[in-house]
């Protein structure tokens, strides 16, 4: 976790000097959370899921991509939220790191936002979900997006 | 020069450099005699050197030319081959190959050489000394003395020539044609010496035939010589004649032209490679006689039996190279699974045509599927690799082994060309050495012990290979001691595999099933080849992973018979669908036995554990709902039950439905959902859906 706060830093240090960071936003619950476009490959609609025995309980299922099969994780279960039925605005975001892709459940996509490294805290608590999974708050006038560290949200890291 | 490009190359073909080395050394251990082996290895090991130099590995480099060294002195047969170097051969070989391995793990290959280089000079030096004083006080009769005498004192440069060289001299005289040794020296000042040596070998190719070389005509195509080279000719062609049209290309010089006769040249089967491609057929059978004509030559030769001529003048012939293209594994893999989502779409429209009901479709559909089966099978075979690449380490590994037991083995390998997918092919080394270091330690007795027990002292192993239907069958077997089925029963006990209780319901079968139970070693003491904590279970298990069975028959003093079976391939197989509440199920076909029905009513309860009878034997259950936990609550007065063999006890799973037969193409859960209990993977169905791979091996 370290290494990639670490790691964000040093990104964010280079960007300041030329660019901003681009987010993709979403709902879950109330709050608003982000993830890094980088790690984002597209948005899909909810599409049937299998279920995976004995998997990780967060762990929604497998379901069938255009011909290749990916994990899903269900966000409110890896959050310890609580439980929401699927809406027309649900959708499942397909996340890439390093050489594994995965599913997402998210409520609803809101857009894609453009911060600042002014605009982003590193470490203010937040409350509702585990500070685990939280690299930052990003800082949009009025509104804030928690945003996620991709690495332990998949659980990848260490 | 920037050499990273060809490191994968490099590597590879180091690889198989070692491999060829290996086992012709392997060979010529076994049979000294043969030194056309000395000149494959030769070969091998200077190509390598070649190799390493341009990558710019020097340890390889220098080790491989010391190497080198002691081998030129051995086919040049001023050294002979004794057990000595034979062992200094192989550590260069084990060094080699800590070296290109330590290469591939991103090092220099700066392993030390020193002592192995020692090793090899003073092979070299000090030893040839003895054996060349040795050899020819032993074995060669007087008059082969005489001869090695006249010899010695005649002109000092005459080549050596083997068999069949000497039996196109024999032929030629007999023929009444010029037999010329020709010593051509190119002027140090020649630029393009490949091209005047070109030259010299075009003219002696209008004068008549060159039958030898030094050096090869390879060397001297790759530029790889000094300013001389030497060529025997034969010709109807004069000495002088010769000699003027050579003198006739600018900067080249006939340095001598001595007539060649057939009864000075010693025989040993030298630079076969150097000959014209045509010349050994014709003379073959004359060769074999040559040796007993010319009269037993002095020094190592003498040793040569001449009965081994006939069956070396084959083996002179360069073997042909098989007409192949190097593919990058990926690639195929990526094929593979194209081949894949072709079978998912196919089953799709099938699905889509039973319930259109169009002629046309119908038609379409079908030549799809054809050819879609048609493809699989190509891609399939493409993957295909003979199980040879796993064997052909054994012999080697099995000569060590042996050694360090101090017993006796003799081992056979049968079916070496039987194929299997690659991605089994990379799996299955494992557990085969296992199962053979496993025989060769705990099967085969000490010598003494095979000897009192009226058994001939030296053991046998047999590996061997073939196919069975879809499935590919290995056995590793041994005429060693066998496994006492009581041993088990004591062990099993007295390591808490199993309780009393249970021990006395198991029969003979089932008990010696237990030696694949994890921490079960019988080793009565732990050696350094097998029983280190890690036992046949890591065999059992890696063999069901690639969705294969592994069992085991023996009888005591008799030996020992471990089979492995498993699919001829992993991608793409046949499944039985079963639904059980909402989801469906594939399992492989190659785990099914049968599937029958059954009423609830039918289910019996014996000591907690539910079974059925089927045709009056009593078949345990497992319940696929209890067992993945499988959500929903839907009763049924009917199920059925999928007969499936794990070891070698049958099983029944139960479920509600089935759905029906399918070729299914595996997908992996990937990186973060492996090694899931009772899942071996996911596949797509025609629908669209996804659907679990049931893992028979880690399900209950």
């Amino acid at each position: 976790m370290e290494k990639s706060n670490g790691a964000v830093e040093m990104a964010a240090q280079k960007d300041a000097v030329q660019k901003n960071l681009q987010f993709v936003g979403f709902m879950l619950g109330k709050e608003e959370y982000a993830f890094d476009i980088q790690a984002v490959q597209q948005i899909v609609k909810h599409m049937p899921i299998t279920r995976v025995p004995k998997a990780p309980f967060y762990y929604k299922g497998m379901f069938n991509l255009r011909g290749s099969v990916l994990p899903v994780v269900d966000s409110h279960l890896r959050f310890g939220l609580p439980q929401e039925e699927a809406t027309e605005a649900s959708r499942i975001i397909i996340l890439r790191h390093e050489d594994i892709s995965m599913g997402f459940t998210v409520d609803r996509v809101t857009e894609v936002v453009t911060l600042g490294p002014d605009q982003i805290e590193k470490s203010q608590p937040v409350d509702g979900i585990d500070n685990q999974f939280v690299k930052g708050i990003g800082k949009l006038g009025a509104r804030l997006l928690i945003l996620l560290d991709l690495p332990i949200v998949l659980g990848i890291a260490n | 020069m920037d050499t990273s490009q060809y490191l994968s190359l490099f590597l590879e073909e180091s690889m198989e450099h070692l491999q060829n080395l290996n086992q012709s050394m392997l060979e010529l251990e076994n049979d000294p005699d043969r030194l056309e082996l000395l000149d494959q290895i030769f070969r091998s090991a200077h190509t390598f050197k070649g190799m390493s130099a341009t990558m710019g590995f020097e340890n390889l480099t220098h080790l491989t030319h010391k190497m080198e060294n002691l081998l030129d002195r051995l086919r040049q047969k001023t050294l002979v081959l004794n057990a000595d170097m034979i062992n200094c051969l192989f550590k260069c070989l084990d060094t080699l190959e800590q070296m290109v391995n330590n290469i591939q793990e991103g090092g220099a290959g700066d392993l030390p050489v020193d002592e192995l280089t020692a090793e090899l000079i003073a092979l070299e030096k000090g030893e040839s000394v003895s054996s060349a004083a040795a050899a020819p006080a032993e074995a060669a009769p007087p008059k082969a003395e005489g001869k090695a005498e006249k010899k010695a004192a005649g002109p000092p440069e005459q080549m050596p020539l083997n068999d069949i060289e000497l039996g196109l001299v024999i032929k030629a005289q007999e023929d009444k044609l010029f037999v010329w040794q020709i010593l051509v020296k190119l002027d140090p000042s020649c630029v393009l010496k490949g091209v005047r040596a070109f030259m010299v070998f075009k003219k002696l190719e209008e004068l008549g035939d060159v039958i030898k070389s030094l050096p090869s005509v390879q060397d001297i195509e790759d530029e790889n010589f000094d300013m001389d080279i030497e060529v025997v000719l034969i010709t109807q062609q004069n000495q002088s004649e010769v000699k003027n049209s050579l003198e006739n290309i600018s900067e080249v010089m006939v340095e001598k032209i001595l007539a060649v006769s057939k009864d000075v040249e010693p025989v040993p089967d030298d630079i076969a490679m150097d000959m014209p491609s045509d010349a050994p057929e014709e003379p073959a059978a004359s060769a074999a006689a040559a040796p007993a004509a010319a009269a037993p030559a002095p020094g190592p030769s003498a040793s040569q039996p001449a009965a081994a001529a006939p069956a070396k003048a084959p083996a002179a012939h360069q073997t042909v190279a098989h007409q192949t293209v190097r593919v990058d594994i990926d690639r195929l893999d990526k094929l593979m699974t194209l081949a894949g989502e072709l079978v998912t779409n196919k089953t799709r429209l099938e699905q889509i045509n039973a319930l259109s009901q169009l002629p046309e479709l119908n038609e379409t559909v079908e030549q799809i599927n054809r050819i879609t089966t048609d493809l699989q099978s190509v891609v399939q075979t493409v993957r295909m690799v003979p199980i040879e690449s796993v064997f052909n380490r054994f012999p080697r590994m099995v000569r060590d082994l042996v050694k360090e037991l101090g017993k006796e083995v003799n081992l056979i390998m049968e079916g070496k060309e039987t194929e299997l997918d690659r991605t089994v092919i990379d799996e299955i080394g494992d557990p085969m050495v296992h199962l053979l270091r496993n025989s060769l330690d705990h099967g085969v007795e000490m010598p003494n012990e095979r000897t009192a027990a009226g058994k001939n002292p030296v053991g046998t192993v047999k590996l061997s290979a073939h196919h069975e239907g879809n499935n590919v069958v290995i056995t590793v077997e041994d005429d060693g001691k066998g496994i006492d089925v009581n041993a088990i029963r004591e062990k099993a006990l007295r390591k808490e595999v199993v309780t009393p209780q249970q021990l006395a319901q198991m029969d003979d079968q089932t008990v010696l099933n237990l030696i694949f139970d994890a921490g079960f070693s019988t080793a009565e003491k732990v050696t350094d080849i097998s029983g280190r904590g890690v036992g046949l279970d890591v065999v059992r298990s890696k063999i069901q992973g690639l969705n294969g069975m592994v069992s085991l028959d023996t009888k005591v003093g008799q030996g020992s018979v471990f089979t492995i079976k498993l699919p001829l391939t992993l991608a793409i197989i046949q499944a039985l669908l079963v639904s059980v509440q909402d989801e469906i199920y594939a399992i492989s076909l190659g785990n099914i036995n049968e599937t029958t029905n059954l009423d609830v009513d039918d289910i019996k309860d014996i000591q907690g554990q539910k079974v059925m009878v089927l045709r009056s034997k009593v078949l345990p259950l497992v319940f696929i709902k209890d067992v993945l936990d499988v959500p929903g609550d839907k009763a049924r007065s009917e199920l059925y039950v999928v007969v499936i063999q794990k070891g070698d006890q049958q099983f029944g799973l139960v479920v509600d439905e089935l759905v029906g037969q399918q070729e299914i193409v595996i997908s992996s859960l990937g990186k973060l959902l492996t090694g899931l209990p009772g899942i071996a993977g996911a596949t797509t169905l025609g629908d669209g859906r996804v659907s679990m791979i049931l893992d028979i091996g880690t399900l209950f």
